[in-house]
């Protein structure tokens, strides 16, 4: 019965996302008041909708409901409670379901915040986003329809894939999801501008929140990702450049360069038209990718939506909006009045420069992505693109684009003083260089990529802590004075120094994966080997079972000198019920870094065949993102980026007396 | 989504255990193995998902490796490898593609972009300087001395 309701309202939301798409654009296009103000509450109807949907498939994945096809083939009686949730979206149908519930989530919130809004930009915004839903719930309904109930009941489930049993990847795609979708509000905002034809920097601090929410999603999603791909496929790589990775880089990229230029328009009501570009383009490429890993055309025989009717109708509803937002750019942007010039050497001619190389390296990595795909439906050749191209293109406009952040970050607004940035930078320069000659001269014969890439990542924090100082730096003033000033600067100033020094962790992280060091030997017990700094010795091979699976331990004893450090283990498991075999890797982190361990084969006569790896400063890797999540967060809850209480709150009392930066 | 792709390529490998270089296939010439592990990751192992054949545990990117290691000890060049490797396998083998007629705009692509861009953005700045030096004309200079002069009002 509960699936019932879920199914009978999953199709209700479709009717009435139908709804909140037509009537409210009539009223925007008519300047009916009445028809405008069913926005509002259709939105916040669908959203009921699709969450009882959500509620009843979740219910029947806890309750174990076998007569339910798509809780057969993914869950089991005997799983955890997390894994019966999380076993929703561990498939094409449920995931869909999530993917659409975050969509109907996000318009909900925009109009439940929506008291200060333009009404007819709200009709048009709403109007938007009832329309994207309404055609992925038909999608659903039509051919994704997790509702399915069986004929022949089986008395137990096919269990979810073990693979996917981890506490990580339950909660990657959700993450993941919230970025994709998140971007949607910003595609929204800008189709209902060009409807309404006006734009100015009120739109833009409308817009902000909302993208850098979906940013912060998106950057914590990326980043679990890649370490789970990391600790998980047991090879120790953190990026591969697959193309279901890409697919999550490029809207992040894209996003990263609209949430600089929507800066640039709240601040300065500048560029406008580029920023609305922008804003479609970024939404484009998270349908893309949700295209892309959907549809099956790049990962063919392994995609479980192998089922050509997903991807041509994906690929329908990726060109009605991605065609029908920019038929409209090209048709209306022209008429949105440009405002705010400003000196290219100043900070909006800076964040030109970093929309500019974001947008480029998004281009690269789409064009690396498809082109493959492309030129195989032209001529037939088969080639691939792989980590190589993308090292010799993306990589080097990162790196010249990160060159670029502090003095960007130091410019000051409409006309900047390059000479004036340059001798603030001079300590933060000679920090980056002190960095590279001290890690050039501990590394001695060391590939010379690592200690520029430390330089780069030394470079990108000193220049945040430049930024920090700079502005609460003044000659004569105590330094017990000069902190307070720093701590009362806005947090938006200091989100932004967060987040461009936790990319310079990252970078940091990045670049030491050139000093790691890989070991590969077969052992036999008490026998050690040296990984790094630290020596390794098997301490036994020995058989195991645990909740759910069996396997074969081997254990090593770590030691650093003479001194006994801790043990690793790294096991081959059977997961019972498939059968399927899995390599568990051992990590274990000293410091920055990390040590792992990930075994090839346990021999019969207790040998060890063993792979090991030293990777210092790996954390930083994930480390780094995390702070620049932080960093958006902090940003995101500066009172600025509250447009309703900044007005109200004026109104009402008196404002907190504030430290003017 | 990337998790169900991962599944499934993992599925894959899982149905043939075997380990990406092994400890018996390393080569003693440091040298040598050095370059075999640089010839084989920019090599793509044909029955895997998007992986090169030095990080594939399927038997035959553990041929391929076996093979390379075997032509480095005979003396070929890394070229003659990797061209001996497209002759048999076609292009769909190298992950780094070679310049040629087919990926003409693969190669140029971000290049190409970075260089309009750069190029728009140049002309754009030009203009805004260009219009910011252009000078009030008559009408909108009256109209200027009209609103001063009604600022100036103490009523206002």
């Amino acid at each position: 019965m509960i699936v019932e309701i879920g199914h009978f309202a999953l199709i209700l939301a479709f009717a009435t996302a139908l709804a909140q798409t037509v009537l409210p654009m009539w009223g925007a296009v008519s300047r009916d008041p009445s028809l405008m103000a069913m926005a509002r509450p259709s939105a916040l109807i669908t959203f009921g909708l699709v969450l009882i949907a959500y509620g009843a498939l979740t219910m029947a994945y806890i309750g174990s409901d076998f007569s339910v096809a798509n809780v057969v083939m993914n869950s089991h009686s005997s799983k955890p409670l997390i894994y019966k949730i999380s076993g929703v979206w561990s498939n094409h149908e449920g995931s869909m379901l999530l993917w659409v519930m975050i969509l109907v989530l996000f318009a909900a919130l925009v109009a439940l915040r929506s008291a200060e809004m333009p009404e007819r930009l709200l009709a048009s915004v709403l109007s938007v986003e009832g329309a994207i839903a309404a055609a992925f719930l038909i999608f659903i309904i039509l051919t994704s329809n997790p509702f399915l109930r069986l004929t022949d009941l089986p008395a137990e489930g096919q269990g979810l894939n073990p693979i996917l049993e981890d506490p990580g990847l339950a909660i990657h795609p959700p993450l993941l999801y919230l970025g994709y979708v998140g971007f949607s509000v910003a595609f929204s905002f800008a189709v209902g501008a060009l409807i309404h034809g006006r734009i100015d920097a009120v739109w833009a601090r409308f817009v902000r929140p909302w993208t850098l929410l979906a940013w912060i999603f998106l950057t914590l999603g990326i980043a679990m990702g890649s370490y789970w791909a990391y600790y998980e496929l047991g090879w120790g790589g953190w990026w591969f450049w697959d193309p279901v990775e890409n697919a999550s880089l490029m809207p992040w990229l894209m996003g990263t360069a609209l949430l600089h230029s929507t800066v640039v328009m709240e601040k300065r009501d500048a560029l406008k038209v580029w920023t609305i570009l922008l804003s479609i383009l970024t939404f484009s490429l998270s349908l893309l990718g949700t295209f892309l890993v959907r549809s099956g055309v790049i990962t063919s025989v392994h995609s479980f939506a192998s089922d050509p009717a997903r991807g041509i109708f994906i690929l329908g509803i990726l060109t009605f909006f991605i065609g029908g937002g920019l038929v409209l750019f090209a048709w209306r942007g022209p008429s949105l009045k440009q405002g705010g010039l400003f000196a290219p050497v100043s900070r909006e001619g800076a964040l030109v420069v970093n929309n500019l190389f974001l947008a480029t390296s998004a281009v690269a990595v789409l064009v690396g992505t498809l082109y493959p795909l492309v030129l195989e439906t032209l001529n037939g050749n088969k080639i691939s693109v792989g980590a190589p191209y993308f090292n010799l293109t993306a990589v080097p406009l990162f790196v010249v684009l990160l060159m670029l952040v502090p003095f960007g970050q130091s410019l000051a607004w409409k006309r900047g003083d390059l000479l004036g940035v340059g001798q603030r930078l001079l300590a933060a320069f000679g920090l980056a260089v002190l960095a590279m000659i001290v890690t050039l001269a501990a590394r001695q014969g060391g590939p010379v990529a690592a200690p520029l890439g430390i330089g780069l990542g030394v470079w990108l924090i000193a220049g945040s802590i430049t930024d920090v100082f700079y502005r609460s730096y003044r000659r004569g003033l105590s330094w017990s004075s000069v902190l307070n000033r720093a701590l009362g600067m806005p947090r938006s100033a200091w989100g932004t120094a967060l987040a461009h020094a936790g990319m310079g962790l990252t970078v940091i992280g990045i670049s030491a994966t050139v000093w790691g060091v890989e070991t590969l030997a077969v052992v036999s017990p008490n026998e050690a080997l040296s990984v790094g700094p630290y020596r390794v010795s098997l301490e036994q091979a020995f058989k195991r079972t645990g909740q759910g699976f069996r396997e074969e331990v081997a254990r090593f004893i770590v030691m650093e000198g003479d001194q006994a450090k801790g043990s690793i283990e790294t096991s081959k498991r059977i997961h019972t019920g498939r059968e399927m075999p899995t390599t568990e890797a051992g990590i274990v982190t000293y410091g920055l870094g990390q040590l792992y361990a990930s075994v090839n084969d346990i021999l019969p006569d207790g040998k060890v065949s063993i792979r090991f790896y030293w990777k210092p400063l790996v954390t930083l890797i994930w480390g780094g993102a995390l702070v620049m999540a932080f960093g958006g967060m902090l940003s995101l809850s500066d009172r600025r980026a509250r447009i309703a209480v900044s007005v109200k709150a004026r109104r009402t009392m008196p404002a907190p007396s504030e430290v003017s930066a | 989504m990337k998790a169900a792709l991962r599944l499934f390529f993992l599925a894959w490998l899982v149905v043939l255990p075997a380990y990406a270089v092994e400890p018996d296939e390393v080569l003693q010439d440091a040298t040598l193995e050095a370059r075999a592990r640089a010839i084989s990751s920019e090599l793509r192992c044909l029955v895997c998902q998007n992986q090169s054949i030095d990080d594939s545990h399927a038997p035959l990117a553990r041929d391929l490796r076996v093979l390379v290691r075997q032509k480095l000890v005979d003396g070929e060049s890394d070229e003659a490898i990797s061209g001996f490797l497209v002759d048999r396998y076609g292009d769909f083998i190298l992950l780094k593609p070679r310049f040629s007629a087919d990926t003409l705009v693969l190669w140029l692509a971000p290049f190409a972009i970075l260089m309009f861009g750069g190029f728009a953005l140049f002309q754009v700045s030009r203009r805004t300087l260009h219009d910011k030096a252009a000078p009030l004309d008559q009408d909108e200079r009256r109209k200027l001395t009209a609103l001063l002069d009604d600022k100036d009002k103490p009523t206002s």
